[in-house]
């Protein structure tokens, strides 16, 4: 067998791999229907409000959830989609720089906990317990590795964890599947994951709040249910379903 | 023009030409698009050195691992007939086609810290795979594998077994022939298994981070930095494609050019 034709054979294996490994919604904006962009963390909340909307105006209701970064790059690069919403200011403003986007509404915060798997191994109470376990926490370069950073810096903690996570899900998962021993993950995410770990606060930790941003992008199709998406979010029904999933208010 | 087969058609010249520009164009465009001027500092980054250097430790130890696993599989399979062999193919090979972060949860629930290896191995001896340099290695030889074994059980079907059969009368015992007449034939399809192996083991992205992680000069190889840089920095981001783009290439042509060279064609 040659080199050509041993890679000829790899490139069929590798576009039948890459094929599996894509499946591909398209953000058609079909008539009557809203596309909304969310960051990862918003995903178990934005499809229970998703669910009222569609009860309440007869729409149908299409996410895109991904990295806050990825999603606001996409709307600034003209991605089709009526609500942008990002876990940072900063993403947010990468889409606000481009002017692809109307007023931009606060509409929620979340607060850094840690969690453990729910027999809690290591017996981590604080974050000094974290010294000398396998811990995980998110990557500097995302929104909740950047709020982690701060909260440790606060508390004054040396200790370095084995993994930082490209996103607060990961890292979240790293606990979940008892990888590691702890992790630091928004207070969503601990309520999201329920019996599946257990919760502990960090006193002083509301001090770097993270806020929930929303904005109504320049192509979207139908101004009022749009505008209808973001009242809900402001609305007491929405902040009431934002309240249970473990998100603070602004 | 002077051709004896005749012209070469024009519905295999176009679309061949479109393939091309399908795989050049996206390369161009980065390079294009990255800051140029920039590019010395990125390299000098301590990030970039320490990943890069990872990926190419791990992807050369697990392309290592991958010749002493595969090519006896690979002569199993080609030489060997038995019931549940076509089975046995299938199965070796369907990593490649699990979605990376699949093959990484595969791995963990195997040599996870609560994995089904992972909890005795723990308990024997203290060691886990996750968040380690050696669960790279493990994740690069898991999605590796497969191309490797197929390269080269490709390599020996096309290598013509009545030389075996000769060396045997020659009175050679099976190990001989093997090492004497099987291998030598197959290898430059061997080569070119542990270049596809070593080039897929350099990408992996997807089971590294899901089962490993991401931590500096441990587990952060250089899709793991170029990823988690994205989030923040698209310019250093650019950049780091680009060197791993620039060290990919450079091996494979030079690897190509030692051990590949195709009769009669040398580039």
């Amino acid at each position: 067998m040659t080199l050509r034709q041993a890679l000829s054979t790899a490139c069929a294996l590798t576009l039948l791999t890459s094929l599996v490994g894509c499946g591909g919604d398209d953000a058609e904006g079909e008539e009557g229907s809203l596309t909304v962009l969310a960051a990862a963390s918003l995903t178990d909340v934005y499809e229970a409000l998703g669910q009222t909307f569609e009860d309440e105006q007869g729409v149908e209701v299409d996410f895109s959830f991904g990295s806050s970064t990825d999603l606001a790059e996409q709307a600034a690069d003209g991605a089709p989609g009526d609500v942008l919403s990002t876990a940072d200011e900063t993403s947010m403003q990468i889409a606000e720089d481009a002017g692809v986007t109307g007023e931009v509404v606060t509409f929620a915060t979340n607060v850094l906990v840690i969690v453990t798997p729910p027999d809690n191994p290591a017996g981590i109470e604080t974050l000094d317990d974290l010294a000398d376990t396998t811990w995980v926490r998110c990557a500097d370069e995302v929104p909740c590795g950047r709020v982690a950073l701060g909260v440790l810096e606060a508390n004054a903690i040396t200790s370095e964890p084995v993994s930082l996570e490209e996103d607060v899900r990961a890292t979240l998962d790293k606990v979940i599947s008892g990888e590691a021993e702890a992790g630091l993950v928004y207070a969503s995410d601990a309520a999201a994951a329920g019996d599946d770990v257990t919760r502990i606060d960090i006193p002083g930790a509301e001090e770097q709040l993270t806020s929930y941003f929303a904005a109504p992008l320049e192509g979207t199709e139908d101004a009022g249910l749009t505008q209808a998406w973001l009242d809900l979010l402001t609305s007491e029904a929405g902040q009431h379903v934002l309240t249970d999933a473990g998100f603070g208010l602004p | 023009m002077r051709d004896p087969l005749g012209r070469p058609p024009a519905l295999l010249m176009v679309p061949a030409a479109g393939a091309v520009l399908l795989l050049v164009v996206p390369l161009v465009a980065m390079v294009a698009a990255t800051d140029l001027p920039g590019l010395p500092a990125q390299l000098r980054s301590e990030p970039l050195r320490e990943a890069l250097w990872l990926s190419v430790l791990t992807s050369t130890v697990a392309v290592l691992f991958c010749l002493v696993l595969g090519l006896p599989l690979a002569w199993v399979l080609a030489r060997l007939e038995f019931r549940g062999r076509t089975l046995l193919r299938a199965l070796v090979t369907v990593p490649l086609v699990l979605p990376p972060v699949v093959a990484g949860v595969a791995l963990r629930t195997a040599f996870g810290r609560t994995g089904v290896i992972g909890e005795p191995l723990l308990e024997l001896t203290g060691f886990a795979f996750p968040f380690t340099t050696w669960g790279v290695v493990l994740a690069h030889v898991f999605v590796s594998l497969p191309f490797v074994v197929i390269s080269i059980e490709g390599a020996f079907r096309s290598a013509d077994p009545d030389y075996d059969a000769a060396a045997a009368t020659l009175g050679a015992s099976r190990w001989t022939s093997f090492r004497r007449v099987t291998v030598p034939l197959a290898l430059p399809g061997i080569a070119a298994g542990m270049i596809l192996g070593w080039a897929r083991s350099l990408g992996e992205f997807g089971a590294t981070i899901t089962f490993n992680g991401n931590y500096p000069g441990v587990t952060q190889t250089m899709p793991n930095l170029i990823y988690v840089t994205r989030q923040s920095d698209q310019d250093a981001a650019l950049a780091l494609s680009l060197v791993m783009l620039v060290v990919s290439v450079a091996v494979l042509l030079a690897l190509r050019d030692r051990w590949l060279g195709t009769p009669g064609a040398r580039t």
